[in-house]
């Protein structure tokens, strides 16, 4: 049914004058739900499939192409919008770089763990269960958490169908539980919050509720009696959540669309030192189970694993068709496709290798420190790597935690970040497709009083 | 045109529904007993056309329907929603959504009463922006290329677009009310990369929309400020020096700084210095004629001269505090549940001279130009982000430095605004506020600032 919709587009826009296209059906169905204290708040269904096509035409320098979607598939509707999408292609400018992948499409479509068939019928009464277990967990935990911004639990499943003009036909299906959960504490008339999420392609693989609550609960206590610090340049230990975001910064930096428009600091840099040694990053979009997975990318071709930097030496970017023949280079299978955006460049399961320390020995090892628990805001600028955040987290006096600070920012360039990483964690934490273990910089600068 | 409005034509032509359909929907999902139930019906055509390498080299069009069933009792709200706009989807939604509800009683009957247009037309527009040809837009596209490149030798990289929306919604509850309205928006997006040739890049980004004519961005004397704005952006950032960091008195420029105001106090804190308003303003961003609960919308006036003396209610928050719903019950789309939300927030001028403003302080920061701001609400710190600024020494502005982030505590900054600016502006059209993972499109403003004491997360 699904690749029939698909076929029937890619049918048609061939007759309408598109001389290669791709189209994608996705189809979703969802139930998610909030507990509050002991109340639920909301519970919610949905349903969706939405089809995306992205069709050529021939011009004498290049191809000219046009991007749709509608989540309306009524039939006239859907065929109304495949002979816009031709009509839209031809006034628009040719690009000598546009184009199908020119071959090599995935052949095989290994089992990549991604859902579990049988939980597609999980109850949403076993979802509420598990939101009340982790608000109970939080609550019970310590008289200071009050209050809550909620748990929430959440089962969805989707199907991609994808095909193109040249003959590949992919489908697969995932699925994506996940629990969050967003204590309150509060002491002394402050409050403070943090969260603790677990999130897996099986029910079976998530962290078990009462834990997820608890972590968030003792991740906000540990926050209350935040103080301000005074502006220094000190070490930097970033715990595993944070980190992760780190490398998410980096991510952008080392994807196709940031590199063909010099929009990344790291343009022309691949071959080069740019990080520690300690520093080893991976892409795999073929990780069992990973959040990020799929066996093919957005454009059909086989997804793989790629080592983006290894010991500290820019290895790879991430690319997809396109930005691959802008760089003169081949694709990564890097491609990631909605049905409502043109296939771009980013990053699968991205993770940074594990070093040789444990966090508490990261701590021991720092006699006056900030270890970054929480970082908000934008505040990272991709094309200069200049960083600057809003932060929370605990000060580090002697070797030891000594008491939660807040309403400070910590700046820096990433570059330089990444070269003074001193330190490399043993535990990786995938709490979504982008995983570090913790890590320490050197120094950057903490702005406060 | 016909004097059906087109939201109704499109419910009865399109999907085959009648009122009376609608109605026995909302009395299913009342049937087990919930206190009220909607009906949220949309469908958004969004086209965009964009220009990078001085191409214009993708054009987009997407097609977005989904209508939703919400039920509420008490606190709780079961909500079911789907692409497929059908009455057997709206009575299987309309099951789903009523399980929230524990009860057992009968279906209850439901009377819509007839409703036309909105009683406000904050947009009344000739043509949809979505109607407009595309070759217009590419015209529009070239032109800005072609005079960002001219403007300077250092231009590396010019991207462009044009993005134009036509939302159409319609709201039905089981109180009876009926609500639609067609929703246009637009906006010219504008980002450029200059180099120094010495392998010093910078980015800056300028950007204006608002529900109003396309036409009016297709003016020269409209686009071409936003790029002069960028090109001398991106241009004096290859010249900016390190931040300061650490605490200073900051003079925040008029128009976008409205972000500070968004997210220190927006969301919910309380604030105590000065007048803050909520508004529906023609044509802007954040406008609306009625919210996505069906509620005309309408000026809100939170903080009266220092003192609070209003919030922003959806209908459920509303009916809990019992108070009047004041017309922010906003979504992003159908796939959503309705929050409080801002529209446009803005801060009413002072007395002072902007320029007396900067003179008056002796060593601190001029924040010029703004990215995006986050608030953690729970302790009330926020951050946003600066994307051009001075030193100010000695009430002289002095060399430009990189931009950097700024920090503070919602409920205490306005305590600290030491001066206020007769310049209040509004910003360009191209704010949009994120909560809960929803993002919904809105508009800011703020005179000139000074706010004493802020951290400044620069790195000297």
């Amino acid at each position: 049914m699904s690749l029939e919709l698909v076929k029937s587009a890619l049918a048609r826009a061939r007759r309408r004058g598109a001389c290669a296209a791709d189209a994608v059906l996705v189809e979703s169905d969802a139930r998610d739900v909030r507990v509050r204290g002991d109340e639920i708040e909301f519970v919610t269904q949905e349903r969706s499939r939405t089809l995306g096509l992205r069709a050529f035409v021939k011009a004498p320098d290049g191809l000219r192409v046009a991007i749709t979607s509608t989540s309306d598939l009524a039939e006239a509707t859907a065929l109304q919008l495949v002979d816009d999408t031709v009509e839209l292609a031809g006034a628009t400018a040719p690009d000598p770089c546009a184009g199908l992948p020119a071959g090599g499409f995935a052949s095989d479509l290994p089992d990549l763990e991604l859902i579990r068939p049988a939980e597609r019928d999980v109850p949403i009464e076993a979802r509420i269960a598990d939101a009340r277990r982790a608000e109970a967990a939080a609550r019970d935990l310590d008289p200071r958490v009050t209050n809550s911004q909620g748990s929430d639990a959440s089962s969805s499943f989707a199907r991609v169908a994808f095909g193109n003009s040249e003959g590949f036909f992919g489908e697969y299906e995932t699925a994506l539980h996940s629990l969050v959960s967003m204590p309150v504490a509060a002491e002394n008339g402050a409050m403070q919050t943090d969260w603790w999420v677990s999130a897996a392609r099986s029910l079976a693989a998530l962290e078990e509720p009462g834990a997820v609550g608890r972590r968030a609960a003792q991740r906000a206590l540990r926050r209350l009696g935040s103080r301000r610090v005074k502006t220094c340049k000190v070490p930097v230990i970033f715990e595993a959540i944070t980190a992760r975001s780190l490398l998410s910064h980096l991510a952008g930096c080392v994807t196709g669309g940031a590199l063909y428009r010099k929009a990344s600091f790291l343009c022309g840099r691949l071959g080069e030192r740019i990080a520690s040694e300690r520093v080893t990053v991976v892409d795999d979009g073929r990780r069992l189970g990973g959040l990020g997975s799929r066996p093919f990318d957005g454009e059909g071709l086989p997804t793989r694993r790629t080592v983006v930097l290894e010991r500290g030496v820019l290895r790879s970017w991430l690319l997809d068709g396109y930005s691959a023949r802008k760089l003169g280079l081949a694709s990564t299978g890097s491609a990631s496709r909605s049905p409502g955006s043109a296939p771009g460049a980013s990053a699968t399961n991205l993770w940074l290798e594990p070093g040789d320390s444990s966090l508490e020995e990261m701590i021991a090892g720092t006699e006056r420190g900030l270890l970054v628990t929480w970082l908000f805001g934008p505040g990272f600028n991709a094309v200069t790597g200049d960083f600057s955040r809003g932060a929370a987290g605990l000060w580090i006096e002697d070797g030891r935690i000594a008491f939660p600070v807040h309403e400070l920012t910590i700046a820096g360039n990433l570059g330089e970040m990444l070269a003074g990483i001193d330190a490399v964690g043993r535990e990786v934490e995938w709490l979504g497709s982008v995983a570090a273990p913790p890590l320490r910089i050197a120094s950057l600068t903490v702005a406060g009083d | 045109m016909s004097d059906v409005p087109a939201p109704l034509r499109l419910v009865r032509e399109r999907y085959g529904l009648a009122p009376s359909d609608l109605e026995a929907v909302l009395g299913s999902a009342l049937a087990r007993g919930a206190e009220y139930a909607d009906v949220f019906l949309e469908r958004t055509t969004q086209d965009s056309v964009a220009l990078e390498d001085g191409i214009v080299k993708s054009g987009d069009r997407h097609v977005a329907q989904g209508v939703g069933v919400r039920a509420q009792v008490g606190e709780r709200q079961g909500y079911a929603h789907t692409n497929e706009v059908t009455l057997e989807s709206l009575r299987l939604a309309a099951g789903a959504a009523r399980a929230i509800a524990e009860g057992g009683a009968a279906g209850r009957s439901v009377a819509i009463r007839a409703s036309g247009r909105p009683e406000q037309d904050l947009y009344p527009l000739a043509t949809a922006p979505t109607d407009v040809p595309v070759a217009e837009k590419i015209e529009l596209l070239s032109a800005i290329d072609a005079y960002a490149r001219s403007r300077d030798p250092r231009v590396a990289q010019v991207m462009a677009s044009v993005v134009a929306q036509q939302r159409m919604v319609v709201v039905a509850g089981s109180d009876g009310s009926f609500a639609s309205d067609v929703q246009p928006l637009v906006r010219v997006n504008v980002q450029v990369i200059a180099e120094d040739g010495r392998g010093r890049r910078e980015a800056a980004y300028q950007g204006g929309g608002g529900r109003v004519e396309l036409a009016v961005f297709l003016d020269p004397a409209r686009w071409r400020p936003l790029v002069d704005e960028a090109v001398r952006l991106a241009v004096l950032n290859l010249s900016a020096l390190p931040c300061p960091a650490g605490t200073m008195d900051v003079v925040l420029a008029p128009g976008w700084s409205g972000v500070l105001l968004h997210e220190a106090v927006g969301h919910g804190l309380e604030g105590d210095f000065n007048r803050k308003g909520t508004s529906t303003l023609p044509g802007r961003r954040g406008s609306l004629n009625v919210d996505d609960e069906g509620q005309p919308t309408r000026r809100n006036v939170l903080i009266e001269d220092g003192v609070l003396v209003g919030y922003l209610q959806d209908r459920l928050n509303a009916r809990l505090m019992g108070v009047a719903p004041t017309g922010n019950g906003r979504r992003e789309s159908y796939a959503h549940l309705p929050l409080p939300r801002m529209t446009n927030t803005f801060m009413l001028g002072g007395e002072d001279d902007p320029e007396e403003i900067v003179r008056s302080v002796d060593r601190g920061l001029y924040a010029a130009n703004f990215g995006g701001g986050q608030v953690d609400i729970t302790s009330g710190k926020f951050v946003f982000s600066v994307s051009e600024a001075y030193r100010i020494e000695g009430g002289r502005l002095g060399a430009p430095v990189k931009g950097a982030s700024l920090i503070g505590s919602g409920p205490e900054v306005l305590t600290r605004v030491r001066r206020i600016g007769a310049d209040l502006q509004l910003d360009q059209g191209v704010g949009t506020c994120g909560k809960e993972g929803q993002s919904v499109p809105v508009g800011v403003g703020l005179p000139t600032l000074l706010v004493a004491d802020l951290i400044v997360g620069g790195t000297e």
